[in-house]
């Protein structure tokens, strides 16, 4: 990894000399030696700069009828392919063909608009050198304050897991499944209830028509949840600005927190009401 | 006697770089994972490790502090989820004794669970956890719309989140009544009976429905075969889609809500 790089003296101390920063100046003496030292290796270097890469191309870009200037912000990045077939160096796009990409892209020379790939290309990512800088958004946002998943929300869930899981095994340990008799379609049980979520419907059949209570009201509830966040438009999330809403669902809740107990313990046999202090629990979970 | 030596064991570095230099390892993890061999703390594998970790596909690298304290969640959501998932290991292991047959005078599913519970070992433990984890998850399902609504957590961006979490609540209530079904004991046979007179009255089709459910026109052994392939099968298998639904949505709507 880090081979020793030597510091072009005569650059760090011309550079010491005009004033610039020890740091900037170690910096660029650095850079100066390696390049140094691969030019002494005989490796081939890059154009150091875009003058210098502007010198390089502009005889070839007049030659080319000088259309290189429509494409705006193109960028000098060649597919890999390029490299390979012009030999102009340093891996970049040669004039010409910079030329008709932009021209392919803008719908020139009688083909479609393209988004400026050349259709041999297997690189569609390069379609974002043809965006101008001044089509590229910025967004900047705040850094919020976060922390990292693991270990400190891993944790918090596998504690939970745990605590779950003792519990579920705690009670499946003292308390048993009810398992009545064989079912026997002839000999219609005393207490017949259904499961304790479905008690709130079970009431309700109590009084309206079963399509009413089975059909029509579940379904307008079930409607109406998912409708919520569509009906309610308010932006704010603070409970004071959020009465209506919040009073309406504790309203529901309890409306039907009070049919599921009602059903589940006051009612008994015949689904009478009862209280389950004089005629026992009605109840089978 | 020439003395016998034995061949040096392989330092623990060694051992290390032989389990992991191989065709089997390098397959199972890919670049970037920490247990590949070569993995180094730089900023490039540790782009990787995030990017190719299959538990990131649930959780990002961070998570909001505030959505850390547990009386923001009450982690209701996690909670429905674990049991979700202790329900369907309980499950898997009572499919193994449990028959859905109730042909008159051969009732198969009853006398499984009566032999289940009698003399299987753990059969009795397993069972009861199957049957509490369900009643519990659909108490912890409704508790954690709840704290959602209250918390304002379905607006925008959320609303459609919300939406696929009332259809999660239905599959709850579902999963949890076809299971009910399945002991073919009285308690069974007669709640269910109460629940699909109701939905006989569909408008218009009522009737229809009502066969549909029941594959005939009163319960019987079509119908606890046909609920035990809905509990089993189906329901979990819808189930496990709008899940993934749901949590991909929580990450992308930006992570958990709030603070408030
Ligand atoms: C099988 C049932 C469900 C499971 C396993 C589940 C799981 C989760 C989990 C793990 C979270 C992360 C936050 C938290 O733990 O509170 C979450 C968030 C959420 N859930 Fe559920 N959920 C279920 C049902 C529901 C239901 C019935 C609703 C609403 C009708 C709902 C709506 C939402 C919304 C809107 C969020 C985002 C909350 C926020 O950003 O603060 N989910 N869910």
């Amino acid at each position: 990894m880090s081979e020793e790089v030597q510091i072009d003296q005569e650059v760090y101390d011309r550079l010491i000399a005009e004033g610039k920063s020890e740091r900037i100046a170690r910096a660029k003496a650095k850079a100066a030696g390696v390049r140094k030292a691969k030019e002494a290796s005989g490796e081939k270097l890059g154009p150091r700069s875009a003058e210098e890469l502007a010198a390089k191309a502009a005889p070839a870009a007049a030659a080319a009828g000088g259309d290189t200037g429509e494409g705006g912000g193109v960028a000098t990045m060649a597919p890999p392919a390029a490299k390979a077939g012009n030999g102009n160096g340093g891996g970049r796009l040669s004039p010409e063909e910079r030329a008709a990409r932009v021209a392919a892209s803008l719908g020139k020379g009688g083909e479609a608009a393209s988004i400026g790939v050349p259709a041999a290309s297997a690189h569609t990512h390069r379609m974002l050198a043809l965006v101008p800088p001044a089509g590229i958004q910025q967004v900047k946002t705040e850094q919020e304050d976060k922390v990292y998943t693991w270990p400190h929300l891993l944790l918090v869930e596998f504690v939970a897991l745990l605590a779950m899981g003792s519990f579920v095994l705690l009670v499946s340990f003292f308390l048993d499944a009810p398992l009545g008799s064989l079912a026997n379609a002839n000999e219609v049980p005393a207490i017949n209830k259904a499961p304790w979520y479905f008690m709130g419907l079970q009431e309700l059949l109590r009084y309206f028509h079963p399509m009413v209570a089975g059909v029509t009201l579940p379904g307008v509830a079930i409607v109406l949840l998912m409708a919520a966040p569509y009906v309610d438009k308010n932006p704010s999330a603070q409970p004071e600005n959020r009465k209506t809403a919040n009073l309406a669902f504790t309203f529901f809740m309890v409306f039907w927190g009070v049919l599921v107990i009602i059903g589940s313990f006051i009612r008994g046999a015949g689904y009478e009401w009862v209280w389950p202090w004089v005629n026992g629990l009605g109840f089978v979970l | 006697m020439a003395k016998l030596s034995l061949p040096k064991p392989p330092s623990g570095d060694e051992l290390k770089a032989s389990v992991q230099d191989n065709v089997i390892w390098r397959s199972i993890f890919r670049p970037g994972s920490i247990y590949r061999k070569g993995y180094r703390d730089t900023s490039r594998d540790r782009a990787l490790a995030s990017m190719n970790n299959v538990l990131y596909h649930l959780h990002p690298v961070k998570v909001k502090r505030h959505g850390l304290k547990l009386t923001y969640t009450y982690c209701l959501g996690g909670m429905s989820f674990f049991l979700f998932v202790l329900l369907t290991i309980t499950g898997i292991f009572l499919m193994f004794f449990y028959t859905p047959a109730a042909g008159a005078g051969t009732e198969l599913a009853y006398l499984n669970m009566r032999e289940l519970s009698a003399s299987v070992t753990f059969g009795n433990l397993v069972r009861n956890m199957h049957r509490w984890g369900a009643h519990l998850m659909v108490f912890t399902v409704f508790l954690h719309m709840a704290r959602v609504f209250y918390h304002g957590a379905y607006k925008a961006p959320r609303e459609f989140n919300w939406v696929v979490g009332v259809i999660l609540l239905l599959l709850t209530l579902l999963l949890s009544f076809t299971g009910y079904l399945l002991p073919w004991d009285q308690l069974a046979l007669w709640a269910v009976t109460v629940g699909t007179n109701m939905m006989g009255y569909t408008p218009v089709f009522g009737d229809q429905v009502q066969f549909v459910l029941l594959g005939g026109l009163e319960i019987g052994p079509a119908t606890l075969l046909r609920w035990y392939v809905l509990h089993v099968l189906f329901i979990p298998f819808v189930t496990v889609v709008f899940l993934a639904v749901h949590f991909w949505r929580i990450r992308k709507d930006g992570g958990i809500s709030g603070p408030l």
